[in-house]
């Protein structure tokens, strides 16, 4: 492509009853199409074949601790916001093996687990979201040490973006900086408008794979005015964002506040049960475990997902250093709001808000944020 | 070369249903293996042939609800080089742990029609209230792949791989939306130890604590979080106890819903 085919310039307009060309598309192109779909009464990414499957006509009600399923009034396609899973788990698997060894003869050999990694596409990435792919690639692909299996899902991944018509209940990625219109990092981005008869996306390419599957879709020119009624709507979007984290100099406050009492005090709240960390779309700890089998003639290293609320997380000689609920909440949101600063230049909260929402006791990280700005709940 | 002698496996059961036990013979297709590796020596609900001890690992199901019983596990114990409880019976006290702090003389009046032939404690009570227990392997019934995981361990000599965290990581690694946050259903799971796969907030029901605590059980958090989903002190009350009621955070918080 020559260099003047400035990405962000090219856009269409593709129309609702066309959408299902997009999925075709890229299901020509051998990807595996992961979209939103409803299931046990919430929006999940899972592996999607039709535009009807999509959530189509449903929004959502969220607060701290709480999730219900709506039916908005009109057919929107994407009228929910966020729900319990980020796109985390299809770059970064909640288990797998990374390699096995067998016993022979005196030694052994090991085996490295040589799983091919899916082509994905994942339909309807939020702002938030493909920050914190961005963020994960910081620590995955970007680092001394590279993750295999995550970079070879993320060099395939196909990520067409959405750009969010209504901000969810604890959404606050206006004041994190992450949203909700997605500029770049995406292959494709879409934007909705709710016209009725006149139901259409405004799509803009962002990629030279984008531009590709792009030109397989039977797209309207769009117009100047088209453009500006999509920023229109991801700035009202914005205006309406309930919730807000206090992000100027809170890196040091928090840093400077560890031996603060609101961390006793949250702790009392707090069910260390780790769904925060299991629902954040830029926590990236795991753990190994090595299996061996009955007849010890062969072995295998398996790695999940681990949180730093569980007990062994902290677990060094002798025992967990950090032994109290207090102790693994400040770790969790020092690290996420301030010590990801020093380690990745970059905060780990993306404002997506999924903390906030299935924490099952509702601890509003927003709120605790805020009692350590000085003008805060103390 | 003399072979390799096999460790010896005893199995004993006291106040229990047997499930547990059961979940050894459900091991379908890890059993043959097993039984090649490990020479299963005490078995009765498998097999009547019996391999005297002592033994090098023994795996006690049930709870202590007779004196006899208190003095057999004792026998056991002293057989035994390593010891597992099985199940919440034998790791709680099991749902037969109702009983204690009740009449139990009374119970036994209404139930039997001849109370002089029973010879019971007040207290249904875990194993390692009276002898030193190695390891509790949870569940009501126990999961069969963490028990084959125990006995490789076991095998090779290495630490179990049997977290003891929350329900909760379980549940969402499978990709289940949180049945409390998503549908208000009452669930467990933040408090319950890890291990079934969080089966049932995977088929849209809330966790009945089946596993017991999980590591520091915040229980008042969740019980607060209860109320305020509607749910009444008494039927907290009914929620904790069942196969766990003497699990100690269960327990306690149960008795503080005392109406």
């Amino acid at each position: 492509m020559p260099a003047t085919n400035d990405a962000s310039t090219k856009a269409g307009l593709l129309r609702r009853a066309d959408l299902q060309s997009l999925i075709d598309a890229l299901q020509r192109n051998d990807y595996r199409v992961i979209g939103p779909t409803v299931r046990d009464a919430t929006v999940v990414y899972d592996e999607i074949a039709m535009v009807d499957e999509m959530p189509i006509g449903r929004g959502d009600n969220q607060d701290g601790g709480h999730y219900r399923l709506t039916d908005r009034a009109d057919d929107a396609v994407f009228g929910y916001t966020n729900g319990v899973q980020s796109w985390r788990r299809y770059l970064f698997q909640p288990r797998r093996t990374l390699w096995r060894a067998k016993r022979e003869a005196r030694d052994f050999v090991v085996e490295p687990e040589t799983e091919p990694a899916p082509k994905q596409a994942f339909i309807g990435v939020r702002a938030c979201e493909l920050h914190a792919i961005e963020i994960q690639d910081k620590v995955f692909v970007d680092g001394t040490y590279t993750d295999p299996d995550y970079q070879s899902r993320r060099a395939t991944a196909f990520l067409v973006a959405v750009n969010c018509g209504s901000a969810g209940g604890t959404c606050f990625c206006s004041s994190t900086d992450t949203g909700p219109r997605s500029e770049s990092g995406f292959d494709l981005s879409l934007t909705e408008f709710l016209d009725g008869a006149d139901h259409a996306f405004l799509v803009e390419v962002g990629s030279e794979r984008g531009a590709e599957i792009a030109a397989d879709l039977p797209l309207e020119a769009a117009t100047g005015a088209d453009r500006q009624r999509a920023r229109a709507i991801t700035e009202e979007t914005a205006a309406s964002m309930g919730r807000t984290m206090p992000v100027d100099g809170l890196k040091d406050r928090l840093q400077q506040s560890l031996e603060h009492p609101r961390w006793q005090q949250v702790a009392d709240r707090c069910l260390a049960c780790s769904n925060c960390t299991m629902v954040c779309p830029t926590c990236f700890c795991s753990t190994t475990e090595d299996y061996t089998d009955i007849t010890g003639q062969t072995a295998e290293r398996q790695q999940r997902w681990d949180s730093c609320f569980a007990l062994d997380h902290s677990y060094l000689h002798g025992g967990s250093v950090r032994t109290s609920t207090a102790a693994r909440y400040r770790q969790w949101m020092t690290h996420k709001l301030a010590g990801w600063i020093d380690q990745f230049d970059v905060s780990g909260c993306v404002g997506c808000g999924r903390c906030i929402t299935w924490c099952p006791v509702g601890i509003d990280i927003t709120e605790e944020a805020a009692a350590f700005s000085g003008d805060g709940v103390e | 070369m003399a072979a390799k002698r096999r460790p010896k496996l005893a199995v004993w059961k006291f106040a229990s249903c047997d499930g547990c036990q059961l979940s050894l013979l459900d091991c379908e297709d890890e059993l043959l293996a097993v039984a090649g590796e490990i020479e299963i020596a005490y078995f009765m609900e498998a097999t009547r042939a019996v391999v005297r001890g002592p033994y090098d690992i023994s795996l006690v199901e049930g709870s202590i609800t007779t004196p006899h019983d208190a003095e057999r596990i004792h026998q056991v114990r002293r057989q035994s080089k390593f010891l597992v409880t099985i199940g919440a019976c034998a790791t709680a006290g099991g749902i037969q742990a109702l009983r204690n702090g009740r009449d139990v003389d009374q119970f036994m009046s209404i139930v039997y029609a001849r109370p002089d032939y029973i010879d019971t404690l007040p207290t249904s009570t875990p194993i390692s209230e009276h002898v030193k227990v190695d390891f509790e392997l949870r569940g009501c019934p126990i999961d069969k792949m963490q028990l084959v995981e125990l006995i490789c361990a076991f095998a090779g000599g290495r630490k179990p791989m049997i977290p003891t965290h929350s329900t909760c990581m379980e549940c969402k690694m499978r990709g289940n939306a949180c049945v409390m946050v998503a549908h208000g259903t009452p669930c467990l799971g933040p408090v319950t130890h890890d291990g079934c796969g969080a089966l049932c907030p995977s088929y849209d029901r809330g966790c009945f604590g089946c596993f017991g605590p999980a590591e520091t059980a915040n229980m008042s958090a969740l019980t607060g979080q209860l109320s305020e989903l509607g749910l009444e002190s008494r039927n907290i009350q009914r929620l904790l106890r069942t196969f766990n009621t003497n699990a100690g955070p269960f327990r306690e918080e149960s008795s503080r819903h005392d109406s």
